[in-house]
């Protein structure tokens, strides 16, 4: 079947599957690589991408789905003359990532819960980045990030 | 990981929907969030050759007050009633308990309808609405009925919703003074629920009941009753294992979530006051 997503701004058509999901579209039909697939189970949050401005579980929604939606990923965080969307350049400087295998998913669970309560606590950033893993981290330092951009 | 394939239906309305599940009968199932039903479908455990979507439903998504009833439709998401105003003024223990669902993605496509539907005894919704004493409201070739959410769950992922249903509205009674809690014990944020617990008193009436200690929701109704004969905490948590079957597996053996089943029923209901 046919289906059309507006996927950072740009129109994508693609004849798939019905069964194709939302992370297959985005990865192998739109060939935008920056989200990841960690445990293709909805537990890990690697996959995470907005839809019509909310953080979602890319690996749990099937494409047909959201046919004629919005969808964000990491690549249409930045602007276009490469300047990094605040929470990145905050990654970037807070060190919240070491080998940024969660990064792509963490930071999109993070724009989206700051857009949701622009006056997190340390302890409301912990539970809203419940469904994002790093095994990296240990989370310290995407706490930081997170907070910096929400007291900003 | 990818489903087995299917013919991919979307409806735009109730009527839509009912006309396809009578179409294609037991061949067909509904989608609304996706969160439970995909993980399934993933892992080839459940195979439907028909998926009808009924996400784009409009008309089954609000939150109302009539007559001292909420009253909420099937497709409203997680994350609109854990935010909702009157359901945190009039239900708090639904607003909680939903909040408890998985994680903020898994709450923005995830759906009341959905959580019920499903009839998983180990998700948090169902026993905050046994707690509240819901009412599912179903529509199918014939009309609508209404069914007691004690008679709604008839075993493990079993419901009483027949295959050319599907349930549209969910009604809860209004208690803006009761006193409730929700408990639920896991060993990770996002988990589900090792063993939960919904606890309502209101004007000197108990609702208490449990999360994934049962083949179903289940309702304590020793402890409620204990309540009822004037008993504490501590006596009224003493009976929260009575009637129930949990299972054992890697998180909990049938003991200890007995054990769970008492402790946080005990917490609950100081929590609630009593
Ligand atoms: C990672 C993860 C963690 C989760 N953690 C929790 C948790 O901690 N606690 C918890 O309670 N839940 C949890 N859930 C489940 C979540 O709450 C689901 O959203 C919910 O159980 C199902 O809702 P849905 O809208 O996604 O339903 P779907 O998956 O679309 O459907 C589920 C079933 O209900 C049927 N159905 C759906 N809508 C209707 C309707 N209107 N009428 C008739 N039948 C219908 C479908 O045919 C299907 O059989 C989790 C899910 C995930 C993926
Ligand atoms: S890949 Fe989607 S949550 Fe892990
Ligand atoms: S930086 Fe390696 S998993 Fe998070």
């Amino acid at each position: 079947m046919e289906i059309t997503l507006n996927i950072n701004g740009v129109e994508q058509s693609h004849d798939v599957e019905p069964r194709t999901l939302l992370v297959q579209f985005i990865r192998e039909d739109a060939g935008l690589t920056g989200t990841n697939i960690g445990c293709d189970t909805s537990s890990c949050g690697a996959c995470t991408v907005h839809l019509n401005g909310e953080s979602i579980k890319s690996c749990t929604v099937l494409a047909a789905q959201v046919d004629g939606m919005q969808v964000t990923t990491i690549e249409g965080l930045a602007q276009t003359d490469g300047t990094l969307h605040p929470m990145q350049q905050a990654f970037h400087e807070c060190h919240a990532l070491q080998c940024g295998y969660c990064t792509p998913g963490m930071v999109m669970a993070c724009v989206s819960l700051v857009e949701e309560n622009q006056n997190l606590t340390e302890s409301e950033v912990r539970e809203g980045l419940e469904g994002n893993l790093c095994r990296c981290t240990g989370y310290h330092n995407i706490v930081k990030a997170v907070l910096e951009v929400s007291e900003a | 990981m990818i489903p087995a394939n299917f013919d991919y239906l979307r409806v735009d309305s109730v009527e839509g929907a009912l006309n396809a599940l009578q179409e294609h009968g037991d061949e067909a199932k509904l989608i609304a969030g996706g969160h439970s039903l995909l993980p399934l479908m993933k892992f080839r455990l459940s195979a439907p050759a028909y998926l009808v979507d009924i996400n784009r439903l409009d008309e089954l998504k609000y939150v109302k007050d009539e007559d001292g009833q909420l009253i909420i439709g099937a497709l409203t998401r997680h994350c609109d009633i854990e935010s909702n105003s009157l359901i945190k003024e009039n239900a708090g223990l639904l607003a909680s308990a939903t909040h408890h669902v998985g994680d903020p993605q898994v709450r923005h496509r995830g759906t009341i309808g959905g959580a019920i539907a499903h009839g998983d005894p180990a998700s948090d919704i169902p026993s905050a609405l046994l707690a509240l004493n819901a009412t599912v409201v179903v529509m199918g070739p014939n009309g609508t009925r209404e069914i007691s959410i004690d008679d709604f769950f008839v075993g493990f992922l079993e419901t009483d919703l027949k295959e050319d249903e599907m349930l549209t509205q969910i009604k809860v009674p209004s208690v803006p003074d009761a006193k409730w809690s929700f408990q639920k014990f896991n060993r990770r944020a996002q988990d589900w629920a090792i063993v939960g617990a919904s606890v309502l008193v209101n004007n000197g009436q108990s609702g208490v009941s449990l999360v994934n200690m049962h083949s179903t929701p289940f309702r304590a109704t020793a402890v409620e009753d204990a309540i009822a004969g004037g008993a504490d905490a501590q006596e009224a948590s003493e009976q929260a294992a009575i009637g129930t079957e949990p299972t054992s597996d890697i998180n909990a053996s049938v003991e200890y979530r007995k054990h769970l089943a008492r402790v946080l029923i005990k917490r609950g209901l100081k929590e609630a006051g009593l």
